[in-house]
């Protein structure tokens, strides 16, 4: 049986070349592949393209958390539907990498997924209504399609998607975990090669097949979130603790009594 | 002078705007003023979150920290608890949810034109100044799109316009606008006045709304 688990996320990154089109799933922190992103940090390719749904700054030690935007410095461009947070100016922490040739695709959510989708189904793109009348239809051919306007949209074919997921067989078979599964199932049926850090690797069999939702076909590669690592329960654990002491985050993550 | 009269406070507009749901409604409820909808609603109706959560239950309290988990959170970021009978999905599945009109959508509004545009997601004709996410999709999608919003700008500015000069959301999206002043609902024959705050006339109301307004027949004082 090939043994789709790695031993190290640098083992796992060690073949993503310079220009590689890598879909990262973020949330914020939520379901982010944190060691892989730290790991491309360390491996220095250059002229990336991301394609994220939310890429927001960072606003914390490396070491707590890292976030796709870690990544800024290698990027040539981004994809994204969600570009900073809005209280904080939004996407203008970019600004500065936008001036220097980063280049910076606005996306609505929905939009995103269905264009993972239809690169995974090699579609060659679809006329879609969200977005018509909007800035995001500059420069996209139009169609009347029984008397409704669509806007034409490309497909997305990554080279890698970096997910995260809840556990992970040998055979790269996946479930997730609440909202952990996001766009990682269209991320991973969309790349050419699909790395998932897990929070636990299983033998093949423990994992009920009516239960997997990414099938270890989309999947090449596994690596299982060390003790106290980035995206660790415990470090998870740590930083929700540390927003909860923060009055600015306690409001935003939490309901008042 | 109108700035002197009493508006509607947020947790009154938000009620009112609850006030349009029932049991077995599935609801997207939007960052802001809307998720203070969640406090008023009927039982029975499931929030909606695009992560892919559908039927979550309340929110984790500030004081109840470790209850929260990464995995379970709203659809303005919250942590939420698992509630039984909910969904987990991923995001394609919860896409097609909202662009395949199984939802309402009760999301802010910075502008509302006369013929139902929405402006929400940006004040710039720049796409890096305000974050999309799925208010697209929810504007275009939804079975029924609610804006909560404050009916004029803090400069006193019309919120209600003839033409949006945002940039847009979605053309002719909006269903219903619930503001600190009034419930309007947008029909072909344009802004219909049906309820009014208290101690506001109809014609304060046009006062400070841009498109003529229709008086519906049976205009009234917004019940909740």
């Amino acid at each position: 049986m090939l043994d789709k688990v790695v031993a190290s996320f640098d083992e796992a990154v060690a073949d993503v070349p310079d220009g590689a089109c890598i879909a990262i799933e973020s949330w914020g922190i939520p379901a982010t592949p944190q060691n892989l992103i730290a790991a491309l940090k360390r491996r220095g390719v250059r002229d990336l393209t991301i394609v994220t749904h939310t890429f927001i700054p960072m606003v914390w030690n490396e070491d707590d958390a890292a976030l796709p935007s870690l990544l800024l410095p290698q990027m040539k461009k981004l994809i994204s539907a969600i570009v900073g947070i809005q209280r904080l100016g939004a996407g203008a922490f970019l600004q500065e990498y936008v001036d220097r040739g980063l280049d910076v695709e606005i996306t609505s959510h929905g939009t995103l997924a269905s264009r993972l989708y239809a690169g995974a189904a090699s579609l060659g793109g679809f006329y879609n209504p969200v977005g018509v009348g909007t800035l995001l239809e500059v420069g996209k051919e139009k169609k009347v399609i029984d008397g409704k306007e669509y806007i034409f949209e490309k497909p997305i074919r990554p080279d890698y998607a970096f997910i995260s997921a809840h556990r992970a067989d040998r055979l790269g078979n996946l479930t997730y975990r609440g909202n952990f599964r996001s766009d990682s199932p269209m991320m991973a049926m969309a790349a050419r090669t699909t790395i998932a850090e897990v929070d636990h690797v299983v033998e093949v069999g423990e994992i009920d097949h009516e239960h997997v939702v990414t099938p270890g076909a989309f999947v090449d590669r596994v690596v299982q979130i060390p003790e106290g690592a980035l995206g660790s329960h415990e470090k998870q654990t740590a930083m929700i603790h540390m927003l909860g002491q923060l009055e600015s985050t306690r409001d935003l993550l939490f309901g008042k009594e | 002078m109108q700035a002197t009269k009493e508006r509607l406070d947020r947790d009154t507009i938000a009620m009112r705007a609850a006030k349009e749901l029932k049991e077995g409604d599935c609801v997207n409820l939007g960052f802001g003023l809307p998720t203070l909808c969640a406090l008023y609603v009927p039982e029975g109706v499931r929030f909606h979150t695009e992560a892919g959560l559908l039927g979550y239950g309340r929110l984790v309290m500030s004081d109840e920290i470790d209850l929260a988990d990464w995995h379970y959170i709203d659809a303005s970021g919250r942590f939420c608890l698992p509630a039984p009978g909910m969904a987990v999905m991923d995001v394609l599945t919860s896409f097609a949810m909202i662009r395949g009109g199984r939802l309402i959508s009760i999301m802010g509004g910075l502008q509302v034109s006369e013929r139902g545009d929405l402006a929400n997601w940006n004040t710039q004709n720049n796409a890096l100044a305000g974050t999309i996410g799925g208010s697209m999709d929810l504007a275009v999608g939804a079975k029924r799109v609610i804006v909560t919003m404050e009916h004029n700008a803090k400069d006193g500015a019309y919120r209600l316009v003839k033409k949006c000069s945002y940039p847009l959301t979605a053309r002719e999206c909006v269903d219903l606008v619930i503001t600190d002043l009034a419930v309007i609902e947008v029909t072909s024959e344009g802004l219909v006045l049906k309820e009014t705050a208290p101690g506001w006339s109809p014609e304060e109301i046009q006062d400070v709304t841009e498109p003529r307004l229709v008086l519906s027949p049976d205009l009234r004082d917004i019940e909740l």
